[in-house]
């Protein structure tokens, strides 16, 4: 049935959808019936995304916006543009990241600052108007792509892991604030998936698809979960890694 | 001018969730409250030059999609609301448009004029009910409220000032009343009041076994000034459309000795408790536990078993407890539950009514999905573009919004094809159901191409939406506006927002 005043189609938004697994949770969406904004740096993959979902599903579902999350003034503007063109809005995804390959010897404060800047700066100037446009809304899914290597302070990666740890904890908060509100905060922790960051890493474990990845997310936003591990056998690495004194910790080598 | 705007239109300090009055659809907008023409001039311009459309919204008292503008700006003219003339000697009064029907027969009543039709509640403003061109229970000698409007003036979005009156802009003024706020923005309203002689109504109130008799009482009782019905629509069987009728008549000059007393607002209130005990404020919680299938069916049975009780009680009524049924309880929408509730208002001609509106309740009970509150009344065409209309009756009903809305949605297509197969009518202060396909089929394509003649020529960037002219009125052929290949939003052309 087509969708009326009574049932409109829900509506994305998804910050840092070009690629990996912010492209794979938007096919997923448009495919679950919702409309959505994919929001990256490529515009031609952008491009390339809409016009295969909307052949797929036969519906005008999926909306192209060029953007870099470091640009921050121009956040707010683009999110009013994206309210204007699609109506409203229901989930907001931050699936921006990167990780710059950085040796265990090495301190270089234009590599580390990266992370910060679109993991954490990014995130903060996105999901606060996704926040303020929620809580007046009293309903809304806000998701965010955070990571393991947020959970302790391993020798590789020390500003990726700085910058997941800070998002995770920002998400946390902004559940807390905004669960009396009606808004769900959806933390999501994968750990290896199948994209372009992976190619910095040598050691590889568990290595799941960004579609794998983007059916838990989607499992989780339909069940209101406040925290996954995708796959989920990461909630007892974790666990463990979490408990590991330090004593240890600092003499391993991982 | 710029104290209304911020630098950066529309500002996200307006951004506000709105939702219908029946609390069954929400959508994001910008508010503004513009007091006067000139700032809603203002803001049209900075509409046009953003690329963002305006909606109107008077009181958001209609049950659909009428005063949302998803993801847009909207303006609330609520406080676009003085009164800029009285005359008592011939009951015409200019108003601005958001001054409400409260406040309209509060000005007048103490000098014997009474709005000519009034809806069911006494909260909409003045420019809502032309945008809608309401009913009252006497639709079927006095007409929609616009055949008393004796001129206005209105705003169109090329900046453009106008006056209409029956004899002048004719096509405007019979489009802009029934447009539902999609040609231009009413910046003052003349209305012919009516002379009373009395604050009080004679009324009787009596049953109707079945909805063929309540149809044939309501014909036999058709030059009363008013008659309306509540149908029992839960009741199956051969009590299926068993009804509660009152009629009611104004009382001629002498025949209220206490008249000075009766019209004046102190006069005219409603209760501040139900039954001297729970305070109105907080009667919808009392109410909420009711609204299901089982509680409505034990609450209609009642409210007939007393009406039969009291069958041919005839008694004196305040205006406005008899005309604002709708008031006694304040936010009484909300007893409908989190997912609010629709109204469905069917007209149908006079020939078919009896069956159509047989099959409807018979449908909807057979779907498990009852209304809890039926209203029927008695109306007449009238020469409006948009009217609703008919020679004939309609059957207001009150659906709760279930879990499962897909299903009230399947149901609501079913019935719109009964109502469009007798010759039936809708009506956009109701609507949220209808597809574009089935406001074709009651509104015509000469009526569509008509009121697109007449959008192109008041507003020509149509600058004027809303979420139902998306709906139903756009002229789906034209492209909508969709973002381009990909919307650049990087270096997006504006200053960043100011907090």
């Amino acid at each position: 049935m087509t969708p009326s005043a009574l049932l409109p189609s829900p509506v994305a938004l998804i910050v840092g959808a070009s690629s990996g697994i912010g492209e794979a949770l938007a096919r997923r969406l448009a495919r679950e019936g919702y409309r959505v904004a994919v929001l990256g740096r490529r515009a031609e993959n952008l491009q390339a995304i809409c016009a295969s979902l909307n052949a797929e599903t036969g519906r005008q579902c999926a909306f192209p916006y060029s953007h870099d999350v470091t640009h921050y003034d121009s956040v707010p503007p683009a999110f009013q543009t994206v309210l204007r063109d699609l109506g409203r809005l229901d989930v907001v995804v931050y699936a921006s990241g990167v990780q710059p390959a950085v040796e265990v010897n090495e301190y270089n404060f234009e590599k580390d600052r990266a992370p910060i800047e679109t993991n954490v700066l990014g995130a903060l100037a996105w999901l606060d108007q996704a926040a303020l446009y929620f809580e007046r809304q009293g309903s809304g899914h806000i998701v965010g792509i955070s990571s393991v290597a947020g959970e302790r302070g391993r020798v590789g990666y020390p500003a990726y892991q700085a910058s997941k740890a800070a998002f995770s904890s920002f998400l946390e908060s902004l559940r807390n604030r905004l669960t009396r509100h009606g808004v769900h905060v959806l933390t999501v922790k994968p750990g290896m998936v199948e994209t372009e960051m992976l190619r910095n890493i040598k050691r590889r474990m568990w290595v799941i698809s960004p579609d794998q990845a983007a059916a838990d997310i989607y499992r989780a936003i339909k069940s209101r979960k406040q925290v996954i591990f995708t796959p989920a056998r990461w909630a007892l690495v974790m666990l463990v890694i979490r408990n590991i004194p330090s004593f240890i910790f600092r003499r391993m080598a991982f | 001018m710029t104290h209304l705007l911020m630098s950066t239109f529309p500002s996200l300090q307006n951004l506000t969730s709105l939702s219908n009055f029946g609390r069954s659809i929400s959508a994001p907008a910008y508010l503004y409250r513009p007091t006067s023409a000139g700032q809603i001039a203002e803001l049209f311009r900075r509409a046009e030059q953003t690329g963002y459309t305006i909606g109107l919204r008077g009181a958001g008292r209609s049950y659909g999609d009428a005063a949302l503008n998803s993801g847009q700006v909207v303006l609330d003219l609520r406080r676009f609301n003085r009164i800029l003339e009285w005359n008592p000697q011939t009951g015409v009064i200019r108003v601005e448009p958001g001054v409400t029907i409260q406040q309209l027969w509060q000005i007048t009543l103490e000098d014997g004029w009474w709005p000519p039709v009034v809806p069911g509640t006494q909260f909409p403003t003045l420019g809502g009910c032309l945008g809608m061109n309401i009913h009252g229970k006497n639709n079927y000698h006095m007409g929609p409220i616009g055949e008393h409007v004796l001129a206005f003036t209105a705003l169109l979005p090329t900046g453009e000032e106008i006056t209409c009156a029956p004899a002048q802009n004719a096509d405007l003024f019979y489009s802009l009343i029934s447009s539902a706020g999609t040609l231009g923005v009413f910046t003052s309203i003349t209305l012919q009041l009516k002379r009373l002689y009395s604050g009080l109504l004679d009324v009787e109130a009596w049953t109707a076994p079945n909805l063929r008799a309540a149809f044939n009482d309501i014909e036999a009782h058709k030059d009363e000034d008013y008659i309306v019905g509540w149908v029992d629509s839960i009741a199956g069987g051969n009590a299926l459309g068993r009804a509660e009728l009152h009629r009611a008549a104004y009382l001629p000059a002498g025949a209220d000795p206490d008249a000075s007393r009766t019209l004046t607002p102190d006069y005219q209130t409603l209760p501040d408790t139900f039954l001297g005990l729970l305070p109105k404020s907080a009667m919808w919680r009392f109410m909420a536990p009711f609204f299901n299938n089982l509680g409505m069916g034990v609450v209609n049975f009642g409210k007939y078993l007393v009406a039969r009780f009291q069958n041919h009680h005839h008694y004196r009524q305040s205006l406005i407890a008899f005309n604002f049924l709708f008031d006694y309880v304040p936010n009484w929408e909300r007893a409908y539950g989190p997912r609010g509730l629709i109204q469905y208002q069917a007209f149908i001609p006079r020939a078919t009514a009896p069956d159509a509106f047989t099959a409807l309740l018979q449908l909807a009970q057979k779907r498990g999905l009852p209304n809890y509150l039926s209203v029927i009344k008695r109306h007449r065409p009238d020469n409006f573009l948009f009217t609703h209309a008919v020679e004939g009756y309609s059957m207001a009903m009150d659906y709760r919004v279930p879990r499962d809305v897909l299903a009230l949605q399947r149901l609501a297509n079913d019935l719109n094809c009964l109502v469009l197969d007798a010759g039936g009518r809708f009506y956009f202060a109701k609507d949220s159901t209808l597809t574009p396909e089935a406001a074709t089929r009651f509104l015509g394509e000469e009526t569509l191409a008509r009121f697109r003649a007449l959008k192109t020529r008041c507003d020509p960037h149509a600058i004027l939406q809303t979420d139902l002219y998306r709906r139903l009125l756009r002229d789906s052929t034209t492209p909508s506006v969709t973002p381009p290949p990909v919307a650049d939003v990087l270096f997006a052309n504006r200053t960043p927002i100011q907090k």
